[in-house]
């Protein structure tokens, strides 16, 4: 369920104007995305762990999701280390793992952790709400952050409705098995859920338009770019700037 | 002049089901019309179709002495006319009950502070002033129906359609929903409701659906 549980809290992440988070959390990804030296991505790895710790996220929360996202990252390292090319080091039979391979699944595994822990800490840390909102600032188009916003309000309804048909369905002394019965109840239960979910999006359009929805988002607390703000930028673009010049250093 | 004039309305659903059939209404200043009938009579379509969320086949819409009929039309007298759902999760979207009060005055064209100032006082008025911060989809089905009364009474609306407004609410709840209604400066009101005595508390006009067309009673 997403239930923005990191998005109230007290900390300069939190309040920080959200346009700033979504601009650095998309320069991060970039500039890490880039990094080709190992130092690099140690760096922007770092830099995504000290983001985490100015956002005060709960640590064990932070593992629990980063869990996760590693789940398929672990598919790179059943497959990269043999299927790429390069000076073998161990060889069984046919299959040869290759120094190359294991460097580019550890650099991946480097460079996804990093943006993810960013990411966690810059747009985490906003509602849904104020990041459409910002996203709209942005003149990111206005269908995209719409469809944005009601794909997550909405997920919370068409998720309870399921629950609910989940139960009616059992009271009834449903058991999941492998037959035909059970995939044609799966069947009926998700084509129903489709069409309860279009219509119940018919119902909010208008429901909006009674009330004069022209597509225009109103925030009641409008942003406005305070020092800390540009401290923040100042901070992470002169991080940036430093694991960039590390990475194309002489010395390294 | 009537506030509202339906005409010979007719309207079926692209199933082929006819629920209108030439329906005719008047709503004059000061009716407070309860709406009877049985279920899938046509009730709420008719209420929709005063708004223009659902366009009738055949028929004229007259609200105000203008005549309707294009989406511009009807967007004009959105805001005067108030419809409750039945259904309050149709109506509730926004992150905060307050942002979701203030967002018809908004869209109106108020300025921030001026909304917030309007939502703040509907929801003192419908004595939920101390949800205003809370998330409308975890609030609990009584405290949702009157959070989108609050949306719609927050417009300011001249004339109400109120579609079950005391369905699966409680009796001290349904009470307080009903005197906030009686003491609101309205012009006309529809009310639908299956429970006898909403309708005999609310209601100086009786009409009953029957077979795609309105009695009075």
């Amino acid at each position: 369920m997403i239930c923005e549980r990191f998005a109230s809290g007290k900390s300069i992440l939190h309040s920080a104007d959200p346009r700033v988070k979504i601009l650095l959390a998309v320069l991060y990804a970039f500039v890490t995305v880039g990094l080709e030296s190992q130092e690099g991505q140690i760096l922007a790895l770092l830099g995504g762990l000290l983001l985490v710790m100015a956002a005060r996220l709960s640590l064990k929360e932070i593992f629990r999701r980063l869990f996760v996202v590693n789940l398929f990252v672990m598919m790179l390292w059943l497959i990269l280390p043999w299927a790429t090319t390069g000076s073998g080091i161990v060889n069984w039979g046919p299959i040869i793992i290759t120094f190359e391979g294991i460097n580019l699944a550890f650099s991946i595994t480097l460079k996804c952790n990093a943006i993810i822990l960013a990411n966690l800490a810059l747009l985490s840390t906003s509602t849904i709400f104020s990041l459409a909102h910002a996203l709209a600032h942005l003149r990111v188009p206005s269908k995209i952050v719409q469809l944005i916003f009601f794909s997550w309000r909405y997920f919370h309804v068409i998720d309870s409705e399921f629950h609910r048909m989940n139960q009616a369905i059992k009271i009834r002394g449903f058991k999941p098995g492998s037959n035909l019965h059970t995939y044609r109840t799966y069947g009926h239960l998700i084509g129903t859920l489709f069409i309860k979910s279009l219509e119940r999006g018919e119902s909010v359009q208008k429901a909006m338009l009674c009330r004069g929805f022209d597509g225009t988002f109103w925030l009641l607390s409008h942003f406005r770019l305070r020092p800390s703000d540009i401290c923040l930028v100042g901070l992470a673009t002169a991080y940036l700037f430093f694991v960039i010049g590390v990475e194309w250093s002489p010395w390294r | 002049m009537a506030l509202i004039d339906l005409n010979g309305i007719s309207f079926a659903y692209p199933n082929g089901n006819l629920v209108l059939k030439g329906l005719s209404l008047r709503l004059e200043e000061g009716d407070k019309i309860g709406l009877l009938g049985e279920n899938g009579a046509g009730k709420t379509t008719l209420l929709h179709i005063i708004l223009g969320l659902l366009k009738p086949a055949k028929g004229e819409i007259t609200v105000f002495g203008k005549r309707c009929e294009t989406e511009q039309d009807f967007k004009k007298i959105r805001g005067a006319i108030g419809l409750l759902f039945q259904d309050s999760d149709d109506q509730l979207f926004c992150p905060t009950v307050l942002e979701d009060v203030a967002f018809g005055p908004l869209n109106m064209g108020m300025k921030r502070h001026e909304a917030t100032d309007r939502a703040e006082r509907t929801l003192d008025k419908l004595g939920i002033f101390h949800l205003r911060n809370r998330v409308p989809y975890q609030l609990s089905g009584g405290e949702k129906r009157l959070a989108s009364m609050a949306t719609i009474l927050s417009m300011r609306p001249k004339i109400l359609l109120l579609d079950e407004p005391t369905n699966g609410l409680d009796e001290k709840t349904g009470k307080r929903l009903i005197s906030v209604l009686q003491n609101y400066p309205v012009r006309a009101w529809i009310m639908i409701s299956q429970i006898q005595s909403t309708i005999e508390a609310m209601s100086n006009k009786y009409c009953q659906m029957n077979g795609g067309r309105i009695d009075l009673v």
